[in-house]
């Protein structure tokens, strides 16, 4: 026992000396962010080959979770920096008055829908994430369904029971595509077509990236998702068609903001500033296809070409105002008559 | 009625338990009492912090969607609650009464569920009956999403817990009375109604709350396999995650915590009539052989490890098969945790550490306050305010239990407020998250024995701390070791509670399959969540071997 110990201790200096190499008297970082895991280390890499003084430790999680968290800790904020957040959840924090209005260096190369509309505005845009349509096509085949071209499609009867979407009032994507559809079709002709939906509905899930991952398992045949989550599942070799239907495709965007009370002001700003980078925006552009300086922005393999005009002027604010109204409605048609299907 | 003649002046044995007692009432107020009271306001709040009455309520109860969860949470709960105890009872009855063969097998199969996440059974489903389902035509068309789903998981994952109290509670036995039975000439159908199942009633009536409670505040099993079937749990994550509406998941917490009040009342009513099973001439039962007897059990113990087995094997399928149903080459590809959500390695370790923490600390703790509180005499207010608060975190929804100690601990002025972001505060939320059962073993155990032994040790001026020392914990180690494997294993697949207090250096391999899974890459969180079980597994066997021998020396008295 004594001997195992000892062996951990000197593993454990020499790891801690090894840091400290690489690190030393290093400015430490919490990070709250729901960027793709695998993407994580290649973040803080990235960043610190321009600034190896500053530590980043992330606390990963999905949107919904790091929402909540940050909120919950809203008397007494635990977070420097949150680095990947959905902008709609920022919205939220800044209606809290929980974030640090920061003009980062550079804010003027970046396309104006990326960045908070106040001055100095509450946080700046990375990259965007678009509502997309998985179709498997094996399953597809199988059961005799033509790929669909456009979100009206869906409400065809061929359809019922092979399609998939997020629950708005679980998932942030789920109401991004429901305030994106109020949008595209307005209020009444936006639900009607919902109604529409809902008939061919198999299930609803917790998870904005689980449709498409069902489809790409062909657990189900359609899924109402998000592009990158397809072109990931299409690149590892799932019979995917990513469709981005014609009459326009809401959006939301991962933003970068600096959290009020924070002790590490400088720091932050350095992280902020950095993350509208050119390099940063290379960074972004190696999984989405959109990006803040949308000019320096590659095709990604697997992504289909035509998002950027495909995305819907998405209006954040009157989105934000009428989350409520709109879950509530949501709720009320499709969320009380949860009856199983036979 | 010899309580009566033991109840005697309050002496210096019983000031001191009763000191004990206080402490860890004061361990339950700080962590959980008042957490609990820091978020339940809320449901009484608007969202700028002002007092509005019933207005939540009122809101809740006035929408269907959201009042349609109760009977929903209600028929899946009461529903798992006959089947997993009527399972478990037989299993037991099976594994304590018969001489039939395998039955140590039989008994760590049995308990396997415990050491895998809540969140498995339903992939394992999916891949069983779902739309690529191998065995799909098994359900005649019946939707494996939805109440079907849930109750198939939620009897998966209770079964163990259901099993853990219904075994103590059968066995320790008076062989005596078996014996008086036998030479009256009772039919072995009439003993298992007046002797067997009243001696065990206790033990029952313990486990159906159990497993109707962890049924009722589980949010994995619907999670996964719930498809659009709302359950409470379900709609606190909706409301808290989905919405950040702290107020209105207040308020569904608090609708969620009425089966524990209800809980709580039943017990205490069943608990007055309890009397001791074990007195302190009892002789331990020794089952006898009985070929027909032994081989139907035998039967039925091989189906339910089929069952219990075969949702194992799906998950380790699955979690080999590079991309299920297109590609079924098998390989390690799902493997890649360094690619996934968790943390890999660093997270793994942490649940390990949290795991042994909770186990060493919870186990002393439970144990000592059952102990108290079953044994010391006087001042039954404080009695009972222990048992309401070790009931409590039974009924409490884990993602509850987590945002609570956020409002709590994280306030800018609690003094404890260092822990916040340490591994001692995933500690203390474990603990006490798992508390009920852990106590209700000990009570269970404690119950048995009677109080005699006490009276006759204190008629002999024996402190308690010796009798506690030489009898009770000796007697009572099966139900301890048992305590402290429960909590072990725990640790290492809970998730919802964990999932908001993690902090940047303590991630945990069990938050890593709910994230794997809620990104939809159900394979590497399958393989994730072997991982869980093959530790807890490995575990498990150190923990037989390592108390085998301590178990041979201390029980040598149950056998003649």
């Amino acid at each position: 026992m004594m001997k195992f110990k000892k062996t951990k201790k000197t593993i454990g200096t020499l790891v801690a000396s090894l840091l400290s190499i690489t690190a030393f008297a290093a400015t430490e970082l919490t990070v709250y962010t729901a960027v793709e895991a695998e993407d994580l280390k290649k973040y803080a890499a990235r960043f610190n080959e321009d600034h190896p003084d500053i530590n980043i430790n992330w606390v990963r999680d999905s949107t919904g979770i790091v929402t909540a968290k940050l909120l919950a800790e809203k008397e007494n904020p635990k977070a420097d920096v949150i680095w990947g957040l959905a902008a709609t959840s920022l919205l939220l924090m800044k209606s809290e008055g929980m974030l640090e209005a920061y003009s980062p260096k550079g804010l003027d190369g970046l396309d104006d829908k990326f960045s908070d509309k106040s001055t100095p505005p509450s946080w700046v845009g990375m990259d965007a994430w678009v509502a997309a349509i998985c179709v498997n096509t094996i399953e597809a085949e199988k059961h005799g369904l033509p790929i669909p071209s456009s979100w009206q499609d869906l409400t065809d009867s061929v359809y019922q029971n092979h399609v998939a979407m997020p629950n708005p009032n679980s998932s942030g994507t789920g109401f991004l595509d429901v305030s994106s559809w109020l949008q595209i079709f307005g209020e009444d002709d936006g639900w009607a077509f919902m109604d529409g939906l809902h008939k061919n509905i198999h299930h609803y899930t917790h998870s904005g990236s689980k449709p498409c991952k069902q489809a790409a398992r062909g657990e189900v045949a359609i899924g109402v998702s998000f592009a990158f989550r397809g072109a990931k599942s299409k690149a590892k070799g799932a019979p995917l068609e990513i469709v981005i239907p014609s009459e326009g495709i809401g959006w939301d965007m991962e933003a970068t903001a600096i959290v009020k009370g924070t002790n590490n002001l400088e720091a932050a700003q350095t992280l902020v500033d950095w993350s509208i980078t050119d390099k940063a925006n290379q960074m972004y552009n190696e999984g989405y296809a959109v990006i803040g300086k949308q000019a320096l922005a590659k095709p990604v393999e697997h992504f289909p070409t035509n998002i950027p005009e495909s995305m819907i002027d998405n209006d954040f604010e009157w989105a934000a105002n009428n989350r409520k109204r709109i879950l509530t409605e949501w709720q009320n048609r499709y969320d009380s008559k949860s009856e199983p299907k036979s | 009625m010899t309580m009566e003649i033991v109840k005697a002046k309050t002496s210096r044995d019983d000031k001191q338990m009763l000191g004990f007692m206080l402490i860890i009432v004061c361990y339950l107020v700080v962590a959980l009492a008042l957490p609990l009271y820091a978020i339940l306001s809320k449901s009484f709040k608007n969202h700028d912090g002002d007092f509005i009455g019933f207005a939540n309520y009122l809101e809740y109860f006035s929408t269907p969607a959201l009042t349609y969860s109760i009977q929903n949470s209600l028929t899946i709960s009461i529903l798992t609650m006959v089947i997993s105890v009527t399972v478990a009872f037989i299993l037991a009855y099976a594994l304590n009464r018969s001489c039939m063969r395998f039955k140590s097998v039989f008994k760590v199969i049995a308990l396997v569920p415990i050491l895998v996440p809540s969140l498995l059974p339903g992939i394992a489903l999916v891949y069983l009956f779902g739309q690529q389902g191998m065995i799909k035509s098994l359900l005649m068309g019946y939707e494996i999403y939805g109440p079907i789903g849930i109750v198939i998981s939620e009897v998966f994952f209770t079964l163990p817990h259901a099993l853990i109290i219904i075994t103590t509670a059968l066995s320790i036995a008076d062989s005596r009375l078996y014996e008086a039975a036998d030479s009256l000439k009772t039919s072995k159908i009439k003993t298992f109604f007046t002797v067997t199942l009243p001696g065990a009633r206790y033990g029952l009536i313990s486990a159906a709350f159990v497993v109707f409670t962890l049924t009722i505040t589980d949010f994995g099993a619907p999670k996964v396999i719930g498809g659009g079937y709302n359950v409470l749990a379900t709609d606190i994550y909706k409301q808290v995650v989905g919405q950040q509406n702290f107020e209105m998941g207040a308020v569904v917490s608090l609708v969620l915590l009425l089966p524990a009040a209800v809980a709580f009342f039943v017990d205490r009513l069943v608990q007055r009539k309890q009397v001791a099973v074990l007195s302190a001439k009892a002789v331990a039962l020794e089952p006898k052989p009985n070929k027909a007897f032994d081989l139907v059990m035998l039967g039925y113990c091989l189906l339910v490890a089929v069952f219990i087995l075969g949702i194992l094997f799906t998950c380790q399928y699955a979690a080999l098969v590079e991309f299920y149903p297109y590609n079924l080459t098998l390989g390690f590809t799902n493997y890649q945790f360094d690619l996934m959500d968790g943390g890999g390695w660093d997270s793994f370790y942490n649940s390990l550490e949290l795991a042994s923490w909770t186990a060493v600390i919870g186990t002393i703790m439970v144990f000592l306050g059952a102990y108290m509180v079953e044994k010391g005499k006087g001042f039954n207010m404080g009695r009972g305010l222990f048992q309401f608060l070790a009931m409590l975190p039974m009924a409490v929804p884990g993602l509850v239990l987590g945002l609570a100690y956020i409002f709590f601990f994280n306030s800018p002025n609690n003094p404890l407020g260092f822990l916040y972001h340490t591994m001692g505060i995933l500690v203390i939320s474990t603990v006490t998250h798992f508390y009920t059962v852990s106590h209700l073993t000990a009570i269970t155990a404690l119950k048995q024995m009677d109080r005699e032994f006490e009276s006759v040790a204190a008629s002999l001026k024996a402190p308690f701390h010796r009798t506690f020392r030489k009898i009770t914990v000796p007697v009572c180690l099966p139900a301890i070791l048992d305590i402290s494997i429960y909590l072990f294993v725990n640790a290492m697949t809970t998730v919802s509670a964990v999932v908001f207090l993690y902090g940047p250096h303590t991630n945990l391999a069990s938050v890593a399959v709910l994230n794997m899974d809620d990104a939809g890459d159900i394979a590497p969180a399958a393989a994730m969540g072997m991982m869980i079980f093959y530790t807890n597994a490995v575990v498990r066997i150190l923990h037989g071997f390592l108390t085998r021998g301590v178990l041979k020396k201390t029980q040598l008295w149950r056998i003649r």
